[in-house]
């Protein structure tokens, strides 16, 4: 969103009469007055958080000292090392922390296929959606059922199917004849993963759907018709002016999405407690802060996952110069 | 119609069969079940064979459930009269008036709304503790505004920049000062807007996790999502499905109907923006 677009605004520079200055003075101050609560208020909700968790990342607080004096130590929370007498080093803290990679795999897996596959789907039920047909009302309401259930709820419900013993999924399949054995899909190593990023999948497509539909339905439809009349082929037509119309709105979707998908906790959480193979890097902080009583060290991963999502946030906006109100618009 | 065109037809509408089907089967799903108990349970149904209320008044009955889905009602509501009351006025001032650093602003408020969570978790633990809201309900109203504020101005912000300016102009000459020109002349047209934004956080609210999670620790003041991650049976081995299956349709049901009265005005607030709910 930039200045330039506040189109109703009242401009305060051509002030010409003395009357005009001190209205103009007047809506000053009480916009001031208006936007100190809400000021006051985020402050209080994240601004002064986020400072504390920083300076918590520095000490070695416990939910037990945390206000009778947690101790300063610096960075040994990131990074520490001791060179013992026989001249043998050793080296502590989360960037040597086998979790906390793996935690950062995890999510970073996680994070890129599951971004993938729903720009993928919601391309397409995009592009369904766009046409006219019967029945179009019904497919956009049903599309919004799952966006519409809690996360929790769709964990607990995925969770059920996909259930090694009583579940459908497993059920429907033995059916269809595509596997032979049953699948515990939610604790099996090489299928936990795959459990996750389905029902992330199920889940979010539709916010992607809905937001690239809007995008789509700005693209003026004498393109296409004039593009039918040369008779260029659909393919073509969707790669070079399909594509290129929707990518702003599309890169907003995706970016909001992979911000999103970096801080996923209560998913997996739910669905697959305590399993090495899909914990994230908001789930490894908040058993540390609040299981494991490691408040310093929790708060010095949830830093490092501020971090990188502020350094891609940065990047991203940098590189992509991607207006950020503009896309769906 | 030729066979190809004829051909063509038909796997468009096997696609949009298959987007609705896997889209509503899930939930369908967890209400068949819902309304299955014994060894029922453990038959894969894919159609209702039984109709028994037994799991709904397990949960509304025994256990904190009805106390967990008044406090979510209580928190989810309070966070959204907090969100929309200082929202309205600070989107007037972010829309209407031209002041330095109008922009920087607006986008820490974006910023804010890309926060992880899991960032504030250990400062908003110390200040919550520091004002005794530990295990409240409070705690949660007061630690939802962190998302639902920033979206909430920003939506607003979009709707009320495109509002005309003869309005404002013919209220300013009748000597209006702003605050009754927001509640006089801008809240009369926001009505749409307010309903939009005020039923995304009330979702958003409703189906938050982590905070309920780590600023709540007894049955009596959690929320419905945290109630229903807990559920559990008489043994560690033993999920009792059916239970939480039918709390999980009485949490969702209100939601998927108020979604599908209100979906044209979800999807324009969903999009207006580009910020997520």
């Amino acid at each position: 969103m930039t200045t330039e677009a506040t189109g109703g605004a009242i401009p305060l520079s051509h002030s010409g009469t003395h009357r005009r200055s001190e209205l103009q003075s007047s809506r000053l101050r009480s916009a001031f007055i208006f936007l100190i609560p809400m000021i006051v208020a985020l402050l209080i909700v994240a601004g002064w958080p986020l400072a504390r968790t920083i300076y918590y990342s520095l000490t070695d607080a416990t939910l037990d000292n945390l206000y009778t004096g947690a101790k300063f130590i610096g960075f040994a929370n990131y990074f520490a090392w001791v060179t013992l007498p026989s001249g043998r080093t050793f080296f502590s803290g989360i960037l040597v922390d086998p979790a906390w990679w793996n935690a950062v795999y995890n999510t970073l897996r996680f994070g890129i296929a599951s971004v993938v596959l729903e720009t993928v789907f919601g391309m397409l039920i995009a592009l369904m959606l766009n046409k006219e047909f019967v029945g179009r009302g019904i497919v956009r309401a049903a599309i919004l059922v799952p966006w519409a259930i809690p996360t929790i709820v769709s964990a607990k419900m995925w969770g059920w199917m996909l259930n090694d013993q009583f579940g459908m999924v497993n059920d429907l399949l033995l059916h269809l004849g595509l596997i032979h054995d049953k699948i515990a899909w939610t604790v099996n190593p090489d299928t936990v993963m795959l459990s996750i990023i389905i029902v992330d999948v199920w889940k979010t497509t539709p916010f992607m759907t809905l937001l690239i539909l809007a995008g789509l339905q700005m693209v003026p439809t004498d393109i296409y018709e004039a593009a039918k009349i040369d008779g260029v082929h659909p393919w073509k037509v969707f790669w070079r002016v399909t594509l290129p119309l929707v990518r702003p709105a599309l890169m907003v979707a995706v970016i909001f999405r992979l911000l999103d998908a970096m801080r996923i906790f209560d998913l997996v959480y739910v669905l697959t407690p305590n399993t090495p193979t899909t914990q994230t890097m908001s789930v490894l902080a908040q058993q540390n802060l609040f299981a494991f009583n490691k408040f310093g060290y929790g708060s010095a991963e949830s830093t490092l996952l501020f971090l990188i999502i502020a350094v891609m946030t940065i990047l991203y906006i940098w590189l992509g110069k991607v207006n950020l109100s503009g896309g769906a618009k | 119609m030729t066979a190809w065109a004829l051909t063509k037809r038909s796997l468009f509408y096997l696609a949009v069969i298959a987007v609705v089907v896997i889209s509503v089967f899930p939930f369908y799903y967890a209400i068949v079940t819902s309304f299955a108990t014994g060894t029922d349970l453990f038959k894969v149904q894919y159609w209702p064979h039984s109709l028994t209320l037994v799991n709904y008044l397990n949960v509304l009955t025994t256990g904190s459930f009805p106390r967990n889905l008044l406090n979510s009602i209580i928190v989810a509501a309070s966070v959204v009269l907090l969100a929309l009351l200082l929202a309205v006025t600070a989107s007037y001032a972010l829309s209407r008036v031209r002041f330095r650093g109008r922009s920087l602003l607006l986008l820490t408020i974006l910023a804010v709304s890309m926060f992880p969570q899991v960032a504030v978790l250990a400062g908003l633990f110390e200040v919550i503790r520091f004002f005794h809201l530990y295990n409240t309900l409070w705690a949660l109203v007061f630690s939802y505004t962190i998302f639902t504020l920033p979206f909430t101005v920003w939506v607003l912000t979009t709707f009320m920049r495109d509002l005309p300016i003869e309005i404002e102009e013919a209220a300013i000459v009748d000597g209006a000062k702003p605050w009754t020109i927001i509640t006089r002349v801008f809240m009369p047209l926001m009505w749409p807007a307010l309903v939009t934004t005020g039923l995304l956080a009330f979702i958003a609210a409703w189906n938050e996790f982590l905070f309920a999670l780590t600023f709540t620790s007894s049955n009596d003041t959690r929320t419905v999502t945290v109630a229903i991650a807990l559920l559990s049976g008489a043994t560690p081995h033993e999920i009792p499905w059916g239970p939480i299956m039918a709390a999980s349709v009485i949490v969702t049901l209100p939601l998927v109907v108020l979604v599908l009265i209100f979906q044209r005005k979800i999807i324009s607030g969903l999009t207006s923006g580009g910020v997520k709910g």
